[in-house]
C-alpha cells in the first residue's frame, strides 16, 4: 500500500508540471490560438524564475518572499514569450503552427543557454531555494509536507480559469473571441487585446510549470532538459480534457500517473518486467492521448470541439 | 416637428486595392425615419452601412451623428454613438444561448447573471411582439428566430440608428411583413432605421425617402411617395432597361433527365429535400425558383453526385445510346466515366467551382485533369481553352496566369461557365449564376445559357431574381422547404404567382401529380 | 481602422496623449500584388536585422565584436573545404526531411512528425543492418535497408493520416504524439541490442553507403534527385495537382470527383516514405547507429525550411542552405567563444522570428491616413 501511496503523491505534483501548461494552453486555444510554443515557454519560465532565484541568492530574504519574486519572474518570462507569439501571429498575422515551433527552437535553446550558464558561474546558485518551495513558511513543519505550494496553486489556477472562463463577462467575451472573432469584433469587443491578454495570462501560467518542475518536483540541475516532453503532454492534455480547465486537474494527475507507470509499475505490482519494457511503458500517456484524440474525433460532439477559430488568423477587412 | 438630422456622411469613399467600393458618398438619415438604400449587388452599400458601424474605416470623408463630427473605428465606438447594425451573415456564436449572444460585448458594470440577462431580453422581445427563447443554444435555431436575436442584440443595447442588411432576403412573406410592422414601430419611437436592400417593392412598401447608389457612387435620395419603381430602377440600373432577354421555342425536346421521388436528410436526420420529381428536357431551359435555402444547392449537389439521396431516381437519357442510365450513388467521376455530360455551375464560385489560388490554366482542368492514363498532367489544351474563354468571353485579365481569386466577381463567373460549357454538356446546371453580376456581365451569362438551350443541351438554372427566371425560362420548377410545390409555363406565368408558390406549405398538398410535368400542366 | 494595430497606433497617439484623436495613424490593407524584388528585398532586410540583434547580443553575452561574430559565422561555412563539405551534408539532410513534409503541407496537412517518422525509418534500417549484416553482400543489405526504411516512415505517416481522412481527427497533435511513440520503440530496441544495458550502441560494421568522391558525395546527390523528383511531383502530375486541390479546397476536390481519403493517404504515405529515406540516408551514410535524438530537431526545423520556401522544392535548396548557414555558423561561434553550444538555437530563433514576422509586410502594407489620398490617385 505504502507504494501505491509513495507513487501517487509522486504522480500528483508532477501532474501539476502538465496542469500549469494545460491551463496555459486552454486559456491560449479560447482565444483561438494554439500555441505549439508552449513547451518552449515553460523552459523559459524555468529558466527565468532560476536566473531570478540566482540573482537573490545571499541576499537572505525570507523564503517566501524568494519564492514569489521566483514565480514573478517565472510568470513575466512566459509573459515575454507569449507577447511576441502575439506580436507575429496577431499583429503581424503569422501562421501559427510555424510561429509556435519557433518559440519552442528559441525557448529550449535559450534555457539551455541560461541554466547552464547558471551552473558555470556559481555552480547551479539556485538550488538552495528547492526546499523555499516545499516550506516557503515554516522550516520542516508537517502542515505542508505532502506538497509544495506550487501544487495548491496550480489547482487554485485551474478553477480560477474554470470560473473566469464559464462564470464571467470575461470568459464569454474570451470563448466569443477563440469561436467567432467577427462576431465578437462585431459587438465591439476588442479581438487584439483579448488575445494579447488571453495568451499573455496563459504562457504566464504555463511558466509557471517549468519553475515548478525544476524547484519542487524535480529539484536538480539536469531537470530542465525534460520540460520540453512534458510541455509537449501538456498541450495533448488539453484535447485530453475538452478545452475545461476543471477537468484538467483530474486529467493532469491522469497523466502523472501515466507518465510514471513505467518506473513504478514493476514496484507497484511486484514483479519483475524485462529492463527493456521501461521506454515501453513510457509511451502511455502519449498513446492514451492518441486515444482520446481517435475517440473525441469519432464521437464529434458539438460540444467537445475545439473553438471554431482555432489555428486562424483574423483580419477583419478581409474581402 | 421639425425632424432632426440623426446621422449624415459627407464625401466617404472607400478602396479595395484599386477598387473603389465607395466614390465621395453623401448620405443623410432623420429621427424617426426609415431610409432605404438601393442598388444593385455590388454597388457599394453594405461597405457604405459597414463604415457606419465601424466594420471598415473611410479612406476619405467624415461622419456626423446629431450634428457631431464622430471617428467609427470599432463597432464598439458605433454603439457609443447608438448604431447598431443587423448584418445579412449573421453574426452569432453558434455554441452560445440567445442571451449570451445578446449581451455579448456590453460591460455595464453589473455582474454576470444570465437569468437576469434573460429576464430582460424576454422583456424586450414581449414589448415589441417578437417570440423567443433566451436560453435556446443558436446552432438549434431557425433562419427567423437568428434574426431576431440580431435584432434584440441591438435593441438590447439601446440603439437608435438601426442598419438592416437585407433583412428579408431569409424570410418569408409573412415574416417580412412582421418585421416590417416591427420596424414601423421603431419608427414612430423615433429612431433611425436604415435598409439595405435591391427589391424595389420593399422600398415602396416600407421606407420613408431612398438613397440609390450605383457602382459606389450615390446617384440620389427622393421621397418614397415622390417616385415609382419605375424612376428608380431607372437611378439604379443608369438608364432604363427593361429584360428583353431573348427566348427562343424549345426544338426537338426530349426528355434528358427524370429525377423521381427524391428525398435526402442531411447529417442530423433533418429533411432536406422531400420527394421531389421533375423532368429536364433538352433545348429547354428549366428555372428553380425559391427562397433561399429551400433546397436548391442540395438538389443540384444530388444531380451532380456530392449528396447522396436517402431514396428517388436520377434517370439520365443518354442521347448518344438511347440507354437510361440511373446516377443515383455515383459519384462525379463515375458519372463521368458512364459518359454522362453534366456540367455544373456551383453556387459557390471560389470555394467550389474554381480554386481561388490557382491559375486560370489550372482551374480549366479542373474537370478534365484525369483525362488519359498519363501520370502527368497536360497543361496545354488547359491553356488553349483558357486563351479561348478569355477571348470569347472577354475576361478581363493580366492574364493565363494570374490566379483567379484576382478576377472581378463577373470575370470569375465568366471562367467558371465557360469551362463548364467548353465541357460540351447534355445538361447543364447553374445555382445563382449572376449572383453579383453587374447589368452587362449577366446578359453575358444569360445568352451563354440561352445558346446552350439552342444546342440542345438541358438547362437547369436557379435563380433568385423571378423578373429574369420569367423572361429566361421555358418552365420554371418552385420550391418550399425541401418541396416541389409546382411547376409553371415561363411563358404565361406571373411573378405573383411563382411567389405565391414559393411561400406555399400547404402540408396535404399532393406533389405527384407534377411528376411528369408537361409545359405548364398547372395553367 | 483595423483592430490589430490599434495597440500600435494608441502607442503612438499615447505620447501626443490628446483628448481625442481624430483619425487613425494608419490601417492595414492586403497587397494585391508585390514584384518579386520588392519581396526579396523586405526579406534580406529582416534577415540582416535579425543578424544585427544576434550580433548585438553576442556583444552582450560574450563580448565579441559584431564584426568579428559575423566573420565567425561565415568562415564556419565558407572557410574551408571540410567545412564546405559538412555544411552541403547538413543542408541536404535537411533538405530531405523538409523535401518529405511538404506534399503533406501542400495539402494542408499539418505534419509535424517528420522527427518521428524519420527516427523510425532510421530505426528500420539499423534492424536490417542488426539482424542481417553478416547474412549477405553489402549491396543487397543497403538495398533490404533502404526498403524497410522506406516502409517504416510510410507506415508512421500513414497511421495519423488514416484516422484524419476517416473521423478528421487532428493530425498536427496526434503526429506529434506519434514522435515520442517513435523514440520510445528505439529506446526498447537500444536496451535490447544492447546486453551490458548501456543502451549506447555502437558503430555498425555493415550496410554503409559506398564512398565516391567524398564520404557525403553520394548522399548530397540523392538528395539532390529527390528534390527534382518532389518538384515533379508537385508540379506536373496528377497525384501532384489532386494534393493540391485537397489543400486549396476540400469542397472543389468533392465538386471534381477527387477521393479525398484517398489523397490525404497516399500523400502521406508518400510524404512518410521520404522521411524514412532521410533515416536510411543518416543510418547508412553518415551515423551508422541509432540514438533517441538522432533526427536531433530537424524534424521541426524542416517545417521552417518548407514553409519558408513557400512549399517550393527547388527554393528549398536556398532556406535548408540558409538555416543550415546559421546553424553550423552560429555552432562555430559558441566554439570559437566557448559558450553553451544551444546557443545555436537562439540565433536560429531569433532569426526566424523576424522571417517569419517580415512576411507581413509583403502580404500586406500600411496605410497612413496623410498619404492615402495622394496613394489611391
Amino acid at each position: 500500500m505504502n507504494v501505491f501511496i509513495d507513487y501517487l503523491l509522486t504522480a500528483v505534483p508532477l501532474g501539476m508540471t502538465f496542469l500549469y501548461g494545460c491551463v496555459g494552453e486552454i486559456l491560449t486555444e479560447k482565444a483561438g490560438h494554439l500555441n505549439l510554443g508552449i513547451p518552449g515557454i515553460m523552459c523559459i519560465g524555468g529558466a527565468s524564475g532560476c536566473l531570478a532565484l540566482s540573482c537573490l541568492n545571499g541576499l537572505g530574504l525570507p523564503a517566501f518572499l524568494v519564492v514569489i519574486i521566483a514565480l514573478i519572474a517565472a510568470f513575466a518570462g512566459g509573459m515575454v514569450m507569449g507577447a511576441v507569439y502575439c506580436f507575429l501571429t496577431v499583429t503581424l498575422k503569422s501562421n501559427q503552427n510555424v510561429t509556435g515551433l519557433a518559440m519552442t527552437t528559441f525557448g529550449v535553446g535559450t534555457t539551455k543557454f541560461i541554466m547552464s550558464g547558471l551552473a558555470e558561474n556559481g555552480g547551479m546558485g539556485y538550488l538552495y531555494a528547492r526546499d523555499f518551495f516545499r516550506y516557503p513558511f515554516a522550516e520542516s513543519t508537517t502542515s505542508l509536507k505532502l506538497c509544495g505550494v506550487m501544487v495548491y496553486l496550480a489547482v487554485v489556477i485551474a478553477l480560477a480559469a474554470s470560473f473566469v472562463l464559464s462564470r464571467t463577462r470575461v470568459g464569454l467575451h474570451l470563448r466569443a473571441v477563440g469561436e467567432n472573432p467577427a462576431t465578437a469584433d462585431a459587438v465591439g469587443i476588442n479581438v487584439t487585446k483579448y488575445k494579447y491578454v488571453a495568451t499573455c495570462i496563459g504562457s504566464g501560467i504555463a511558466a509557471l510549470g517549468g519553475l515548478f518542475y525544476i524547484m519542487d518536483y524535480s529539484g536538480s540541475y539536469e531537470a530542465y532538459k525534460s520540460i520540453e516532453a512534458l510541455g509537449w503532454l501538456s498541450v495533448a492534455l488539453v484535447i485530453f480534457t475538452l478545452w475545461r480547465p476543471h477537468i484538467s486537474i483530474l486529467g493532469s494527475v491522469a497523466f502523472g500517473i501515466l507518465y510514471l507507470a513505467g518506473s513504478r509499475l514493476p514496484t507497484l505490482l511486484g514483479i519483475q518486467f524485462d529492463m527493456s519494457m521501461t521506454p515501453l511503458l513510457q509511451l502511455l500517456p502519449y498513446i492514451v492521448t492518441i486515444i482520446v484524440l481517435i475517440v473525441t474525433s469519432v464521437r464529434n460532439k458539438r460540444e467537445n470541439q475545439p473553438p471554431a477559430s482555432l489555428g486562424l488568423p483574423y483580419f477583419r477587412e478581409e474581402r | 416637428m421639425e425632424k432632426k438630422l440623426a446621422l449624415e456622411m459627407k464625401g466617404i469613399s472607400k478602396y479595395f486595392g484599386t477598387l473603389a467600393a465607395n466614390k465621395n458618398v453623401d448620405l443623410d438619415v432623420y429621427r424617426g425615419e426609415i431610409l432605404s438604400i438601393l442598388g444593385e449587388n455590388g454597388c457599394g452599400k453594405t461597405t457604405l452601412m459597414n463604415m457606419i458601424a465601424g466594420i471598415y474605416y473611410p479612406d476619405e470623408g467624415s461622419i456626423f451623428v446629431d450634428g457631431e463630427e464622430v471617428v467609427i473605428r470599432s463597432p464598439k465606438d458605433a454603439f457609443a454613438k447608438g448604431i447598431g447594425m443587423i448584418h445579412q451573415h449573421f453574426k452569432l456564436v453558434d455554441v452560445f444561448t440567445a442571451a449570451q449572444n445578446i449581451i455579448l460585448g456590453i460591460n455595464d458594470g453589473n455582474r454576470y447573471n444570465i437569468s437576469d440577462v434573460n429576464a430582460k431580453v424576454k422583456q424586450i422581445a414581449d414589448k415589441y411582439g417578437f417570440i423567443i427563447d433566451p436560453s435556446k443554444k443558436i446552432h438549434e435555431m431557425s433562419v427567423s428566430e437568428k434574426q431576431t436575436v440580431e435584432i434584440l442584440k441591438v435593441l438590447y443595447r439601446g440603439a437608435d440608428i438601426l442598419i438592416l442588411d437585407e433583412p428579408s432576403a431569409v424570410l418569408t412573406p409573412q415574416e417580412t411583413d412582421k418585421l416590417f410592422a416591427v420596424l414601423r414601430k421603431m419608427r414612430d419611437d423615433g429612431k433611425s432605421i436604415l435598409i439595405i436592400t435591391h427589391k424595389l417593392h420593399e422600398v415602396m412598401a416600407i421606407s420613408d425617402r431612398v438613397a440609390v447608389l450605383r457602382k459606389g457612387e450615390h446617384i440620389a435620395t427622393v421621397s418614397t411617395s415622390e417616385t415609382s419603381p419605375e424612376a428608380l430602377t431607372e437611378m439604379m440600373v443608369g438608364q432604363k432597361v427593361t429584360l428583353n432577354i431573348d427566348r427562343p421555342e424549345p426544338e426537338n425536346s426530349v426528355d434528358r433527365l427524370e429525377v423521381r421521388n427524391l428525398s435526402l436528410t442531411d447529417s442530423e436526420g433533418v429533411k432536406i429535400l422531400d420527394n421531389i420529381s421533375f423532368t429536364a428536357r433538352s433545348g429547354e431551359i428549366l428555372g428553380i425558383a425559391g427562397i433561399a435555402g429551400s433546397g436548391q444547392r442540395e438538389l443540384l449537389e444530388s444531380i451532380a453526385g456530392l449528396s447522396h439521396p436517402v431514396s428517388g431516381e436520377i434517370v439520365y437519357n443518354n442521347p448518344k445510346t438511347g440507354e437510361t442510365e440511373n446516377l443515383r450513388d455515383k459519384n462525379p467521376v463515375q458519372i463521368r466515366e458512364l459518359g454522362v455530360r453534366l456540367s455544373f455551375v456551383p453556387e459557390d464560385r471560389l470555394g467550389m467551382g474554381l480554386v481561388g489560388n490557382m491559375d486560370l490554366i489550372d482551374n480549366m482542368m479542373l474537370r478534365s485533369y484525369s483525362k488519359g492514363r498519363s501520370l502527368f498532367v497536360d497543361r496545354k489544351k488547359p491553356k488553349d481553352l483558357a486563351e479561348k474563354i478569355i477571348k470569347e468571353l472577354q475576361v478581363a485579365t493580366p492574364g493565363t496566369h494570374t490566379p483567379v481569386r484576382r478576377l472581378s466577381g463577373g470575370n470569375v463567373q465568366k471562367v467558371l461557365v465557360g469551362r463548364e460549357i467548353a465541357a460540351a454538356p447534355t445538361v447543364l446546371m447553374a445555382a445563382y449564376p449572376v449572383r453579383g453580376l453587374d447589368i452587362n456581365s449577366s446578359y453575358t451569362i444569360y445568352n451563354l445559357l440561352t445558346k446552350q438551350k439552342k444546342d440542345g443541351v438541358a438547362v437547369i438554372f436557379v435563380g433568385e431574381d423571378l423578373d429574369v427566371l420569367v423572361e429566361l425560362c421555358d418552365r420554371i420548377m418552385v420550391v418550399c422547404a425541401g418541396r416541389v410545390t409546382g411547376i409553371v409555363d415561363g411563358r404565361n406565368t406571373t411573378k405573383e404567382e411563382i411567389g405565391l408558390l414559393m411561400t406555399k406549405t400547404d402540408t396535404n398538398y399532393k406533389n405527384d401529380k407534377n411528376g411528369k410535368g408537361g409545359n405548364g400542366d398547372e395553367k | 481602422m483595423k483592430n490589430n494595430n490599434s495597440t500600435a497606433a494608441a502607442k503612438k497617439n499615447n505620447a501626443a496623449s490628446s483628448a481625442h484623436v481624430h483619425e487613425p495613424l494608419f490601417h492595414v490593407v492586403k497587397r494585391d500584388t508585390i514584384p518579386i524584388w520588392k519581396s526579396m528585398l523586405i526579406r534580406v532586410i529582416a534577415v540582416a536585422a535579425a543578424l544585427f540583434i544576434c550580433s548585438l547580443l553576442s556583444m552582450i553575452l560574450i563580448k565579441a565584436n559584431p564584426i568579428e561574430f559575423l566573420e565567425t559565422l561565415v568562415d564556419a561555412t565558407l572557410g574551408s573545404t571540410r567545412r564546405l563539405w559538412k555544411f552541403s551534408k547538413d543542408a541536404a539532410v535537411l533538405l530531405c526531411i523538409a523535401l518529405a513534409i511538404t506534399p503533406a503541407f501542400k495539402m494542408r496537412f499539418w505534419n509535424i512528425g517528420a522527427e518521428g517518422q524519420v527516427l523510425i525509418g532510421a530505426l528500420a534500417s539499423v534492424a536490417c543492418a542488426f539482424y542481417l549484416g553478416n547474412t549477405m553482400s553489402n549491396a543487397a543489405l543497403l538495398v533490404i535497408m533502404f526498403f524497410a526504411a522506406v516502409l517504416a516512415g510510410a507506415i508512421w505517416g500513414g497511421i495519423p493520416a488514416v484516422f484524419k481522412a476517416k473521423w478528421g481527427t487532428n493530425e498536427t497533435l496526434f503526429t506529434l504524439m506519434m514522435n515520442y511513440a517513435a523514440s520510445g520503440i528505439v529506446a526498447y530496441f537500444l536496451v535490447k541490442w544492447t546486453p551490458s544495458g548501456s543502451s549506447v550502441l555502437g558503430e555498425l560494421k555493415t550496410g554503409h553507403l559506398p564512398q565516391i568522391i567524398h564520404p557525403y558525395f553520394l548522399i548530397i546527390l540523392a538528395v539532390i534527385v529527390i528534390t527534382f523528383l518532389v518538384f515533379i511531383y508537385q508540379n506536373f502530375t496528377k497525384q501532384g495537382y489532386e494534393l493540391s486541390v485537397v489543400g486549396e479546397s476540400e469542397n472543389t476536390a468533392r465538386y471534381i470527383g477527387i477521393n479525398v481519403k484517398k489523397v490525404i493517404i497516399r500523400t502521406m504515405l508518400i510524404s512518410g516514405a521520404i522521411c524514412g529515406i532521410a533515416g536510411f540516408l543518416i543510418v547508412a551514410g553518415l551515423d551508422h547507429s541509432i540514438t533517441e535524438t538522432t533526427v536531433g530537431g530537424r524534424g521541426f526545423t524542416a517545417i521552417m525550411v518548407s514553409w519558408l520556401a513557400k512549399f517550393n522544392p527547388l527554393v528549398m535548396i536556398l532556406t535548408a542552405a540558409f538555416v543550415t548557414f546559421l546553424d553550423q555558423g552560429a555552432s562555430q561561434i559558441s566554439t570559437a567563444f566557448n559558450i553553451d553550444s544551444s546557443f545555436p538555437d537562439m540565433v536560429v530563433g531569433i532569426v526566424l522570428f523576424f522571417i517569419i514576422g517580415c512576411e507581413f509586410f509583403i502580404n500586406y502594407k500600411l496605410k497612413f491616413r496623410s498619404m492615402t489620398k495622394k496613394e489611391v490617385k
